[in-house]
């Protein structure tokens, strides 16, 4: 006999993890116990419910009550009040413009919403089969096996315009058609769940949140191209969601979901977990099998297309998480279904991660060609503070940038592309006007050859190479005619290397010079940085009438570059100023002030060294 | 030793990954030997060269020994833009030492890695494999103090 | 597991665990439990409908609370929602009441009227 009468679901996704979900969920363990009330109470740890920087968040039901930025200290209140009492505790509900927003379906952020592949993430238990069962899983799964021939399969996938979601949007169902048209004994499906694009962390979280969702599309996915082995590849740095796909294998097998003659058919299906280790080229696919092999993860060139040869030689289908977790509601709803979301060419939906100078940072799932204006402000909630909207990097360090002037634009995958971005796997890094576009580029850029396997040249050295210029840029020593060299680099960079890191590398450099010249004009031209971030572009000064000579600052220097008197106030000599801050900091009448540009005596420092350098090289 | 983690996984060549992985999380100094990669190459019947090579591509293997708690601050975009730069200052101060170096007393080594995908809560860091959001200054100072403690 | 129906077998067995976060519910008790209502025994009802429930099986009922409802003199006060149905309000609950209440009302579809205090929004 149940007394239950409250479900508590704690939003346990890595982001509220890190934010302390778990010490909440022991404490009302506690605090229930304490009040006799154990036995009124399911508490049930879920996958991410999207908005991480609310975190840790809960939704407790029948009532749908959602909560924010819940502490250990507020848990004998909800008890208390809430479930014992009946009265939801307002101060921790979301709060905006003075409006309330007790329910989690009112609550803005999930407004424009439509979850497909999000479906289950934050509403059901990860680790358990029979909450996905409850919401329809494995239906489509025994759908599929009994009614459907596998080129029936492929062509739902193909009516529905299924694209892929890792990042190129190559349609599905051609992968699929391949390797179902390879005459093989072995065949080999692979999810990609190497994601490593900074800002991005969808796959991650459906991992993590619905589990047995991907192992469905998986699943239908081997049986519409006759294979009857998977391979799950997940990053190492992922380890929760390793141990939940683990887990949802055995439970599957358990039950007869997987493993020999699924749903009394022929179909016959295992899978495995591979795990990577720290390698950012292993999200390509070519890679990706390389390293699931015991090798090197480095890419190789295409074709041969893994479809036709692939893991072991065989043919193979690689797909990305997302991808596998829009499949099972294909079917149990219908291609047609699936096809009305969207746009024409890219339908569905599409999950983002939302990241940076946004108030609601986290996981969003939106229809293909929402602008960029609803994703960030009606569903991102705008800028943090008084901030304006500088741009958008989309796509990770193999996208580009956007701007103000773009946030009209859908998000789908042509309109993206043509604007010079692209969606990628869908992280979506937002800039406020206080960010370097020079300097970011320079950071991708540092990203990118950190990351860049070797082996082909192009990437390797011609990298390092616009490195070299972007370092010249943002430490004072920019030349002219940089640009141009920055550009021709890019472009032959991007047709000549082996794979798509390379390809896509200097996308960022390429787009910010595209749209931000002006910047790179003046850090070159003027050694100025107006946003004041690049440290050799910009110089801290103290303003004579406002310092009243208490020494604060010359003390906290630490390479005593600031000397002066009482009398005669403070001084920094800039050649030795190492840009650190401190006496920023601690000036207690905020006399020192941050400007843009080099200043003077450093420019005429410089000058006078490389003069000292040229007569030596005459010599 | 290095023989019983072995022989858990079949002898071939695709488990080398796990194998590696799992070597290197019990040691007690976070890193794989060269008797490791001997007794591995044994095990496997795979060149020794084969198995460095494997072992210097990913970046979460060290061939040297590490501290007892790996700290690992997120360096990617996100993160930076949310200031990953002072807490990687922070850390330097508060530790004494810098990218990729272990603490005099064993107990920590701090390295850089790649998205964490935690970024809605960005910066973030991972030390061993807990997960820490939304740092500060003061926060990451909290933590440190807590896991020294511990040791 | 080797059919659809042996699915559908475990999925209706637990979608019923998943009823509170609103699956298929025909009846919708919500107690109220505000300062006046629970000094009445206002728990003591809602307990006596959990256990009803349970021992009766009835897996299209949920229970479920609310704060104060302005009829402080009629504490415990209790509603039950039905689809397509006015709201009826019962009052000056008990114990003895509810097991009459989930018998007649819930059961057999009967409002015992002698307990209403209020009927519609």
């Amino acid at each position: 006999m149940s007394l239950k009468h409250i479900d508590l679901l704690i939003c346990c996704g890595s982001g509220c993890i890190s934010a302390g979900a778990l010490k909440i969920k022991e404490r009302f363990h506690e605090v229930l116990k304490e009040h006799s009330a154990t036995n009124e109470v399911n508490i049930i740890e879920t996958g991410c419910m999207g908005p991480c920087d609310y975190g840790p968040v809960m939704v407790v039901y029948p009532e749908g009550i959602f909560y924010k930025k819940v502490t250990p200290d507020d848990v004998e209140e909800i008890v208390t009040e809430h479930f014992i009492k009946g009265r939801p505790v307002t101060r921790l509900m979301l709060q905006e413009d003075d409006k309330t927003f007790s329910a989690q379906k009112d609550v803005p952020f999930y407004q424009k919403q439509i979850k497909v592949a999000l479906e289950n993430c934050g509403y059901i238990n990860p680790e358990s089969l029979e909450e996905y069962i409850a919401t329809g899983g494995y239906e489509a799964l025994g759908k599929v096996l009994i009614e459907m021939k596998p080129q029936d399969v492929i062509n739902e996938i193909k009516a529905s315009g299924l694209r892929g979601r890792g990042g190129g949007g190559f349609p599905t169902h051609i992968k699929w058609q391949m390797v179902h048209d390879k005459k093989d004994d072995e065949k080999y499906v692979i999810c990609n769940g190497d994601e490593g694009d900074p800002g991005a962390f969808m796959d991650r979280s459906i991992l993590e949140g619905d589990p047995h969702r991907i192992l469905e599309g998986m699943m239908i996915a081997a049986y519409a191209m006759g294979a009857s082995m998977g391979f799950f590849y997940i990053r190492a740095e992922y380890p929760l969601a390793i141990k939940r796909i683990k887990t949802a294998i055995s439970q599957a097998k358990e039950l007869g979901l997987m493993g020999d003659n699924i749903f009394d058919t022929d179909f016959c299906f295992d899978a495995e977990v591979r795990t990577g280790a720290g390698a950012f080229v292993c999200g390509e696919e070519t890679a990706l099998i390389h390293s699931i092999e015991g090798e090197r993860g480095n890419p190789t060139p295409k074709p041969p297309y893994p479809a036709v040869k692939g893991l072991w030689g065989k043919p193979t289908v690689v797909n990305n998480v997302e991808t596998f977790g829009n499949i099972p509601t294909i079917f149990l709803k219908g291609a047609k279904w699936f096809a009305s979301m969207g746009t024409e060419k890219s339908p569905g939906t599409k999950v983002f991660a939302l990241t940076g100078d946004i108030r609601n940072t986290g996981l969003v799932e939106v229809p293909m060609g929402t602008t960029l204006r609803e994703l960030i402000f009606d569903v991102g909630g705008g800028m943090i503070g008084d901030h304006k909207f500088k741009a958008v990097q989309l796509g990770g360090p193999s996208g580009g940038c956007l701007t103000v002037e773009h946030l009209d634009t859908g998000v789908d995958y042509e309109s993206l592309k043509e604007r010079g971005s692209m969606m990628g796997s869908g992280g979506v890094i937002v800039m406020n006007e206080e960010k370097c576009m020079v300097n970011v580029a320079r950071f991708f850029m540092e990203f990118c050859v950190e990351e860049s396997c070797g082996k082909c040249s192009p990437c390797r050295i011609g990298l390092k190479q616009m490195l070299t210029v972007l370092d010249r840029i943002t430490n004072g020593h920019g030349r002219e005619g940089d640009i141009e060299e920055l550009q021709r680099l890019g472009e032959s960079i991007s047709k000549l290397s082996l794979c798509g890191l390379g390809q896509t590398a200097p996308n960022p450099v390429l787009s910010t010079i595209r749209y931000f010249r002006d910047e790179y004009e003046a850090h070159i031209r003027d050694r100025s940085c107006a946003t004041k971030v690049c440290n050799d572009l910009m110089h801290y000064d103290i303003d004579k009438d406002r310092c009243i000579g208490c020494s604060l600052c010359a003390r906290n220097c630490p390479v005593d570059c600031i000397s002066g008197s009482r009398e005669e106030k403070y001084t920094i000599h800039q050649v030795d100023c190492i840009k650190c801050g401190n006496c920023f900091d601690v000036c207690p009448v905020k006399a020192i002030d941050k400007l843009p540009g080099m200043h003077p005596d450093v420019v005429a420092h410089r000058s006078e060294l490389s003069k000292a350098v040229n007569q030596y090289e005459d010599l | 030793m290095y023989k019983e983690i072995c022989v858990k996984y079949a002898p071939n060549k695709d488990n080398l990954i796990h194998i590696l992985h799992e070597i290197q999380d019990t040691h007690p100094q976070h890193y794989i030997s060269a008797d490791a990669v001997k007794e591995i190459s044994e095990y496997l019947k795979l060149p020794e060269n084969h198995i460095y090579g494997v072992l210097t591509f990913y970046s979460m293997y060290s061939t040297t020994p590490r501290g007892k708690n790996i700290i690992r601050l997120c360096e990617s975009p996100p993160c930076y833009i949310k200031g990953s730069y002072n807490i990687l200052r922070k850390l330097k101060t508060l530790l004494g030492v810098g990218v990729g170096e272990t603490t005099k007393d064993g107990v920590f080594t701090l390295e850089l890695c790649a998205c964490l995908g935690v970024c809605g809560n960005a910066p973030v860091m991972m030390i061993n494999d807990d997960v820490y959001g939304d740092l500060s200054e003061e926060k990451v100072e909290d933590i440190i103090e807590k896991i020294r403690g511990r040791n | 597991m080797k059919t659809l129906a042996d699915l559908k077998k475990i999925r209706e067995k637990a979608q019923e665990d998943l009823k509170l976060r609103g699956g298929n519910v025909r009846i919708k008790i919500v107690v109220g439990m505000g300062t006046s209502g629970i000094a009445m025994g206002a728990r003591e009802v809602m307990k006596t409908f959990l256990e009803e429930i349970a021992a009766r099986n009835l897996s299209d009922v949920l229970v479920t609370q609310t704060g104060e409802k302005g009829l402080s003199s009629m504490e415990p006060v209790v509603d039950l929602i039905e689809e397509g149905k006015p709201k009826v309000t019962y009052g000056n609950m008990n114990p003895d009441k509810v097991k009459k209440v989930v018998v007649e009302h819930i059961v057999n579809g009967r409002v015992v009227s002698d307990y209403v205090v209020a009927t519609g929004d």
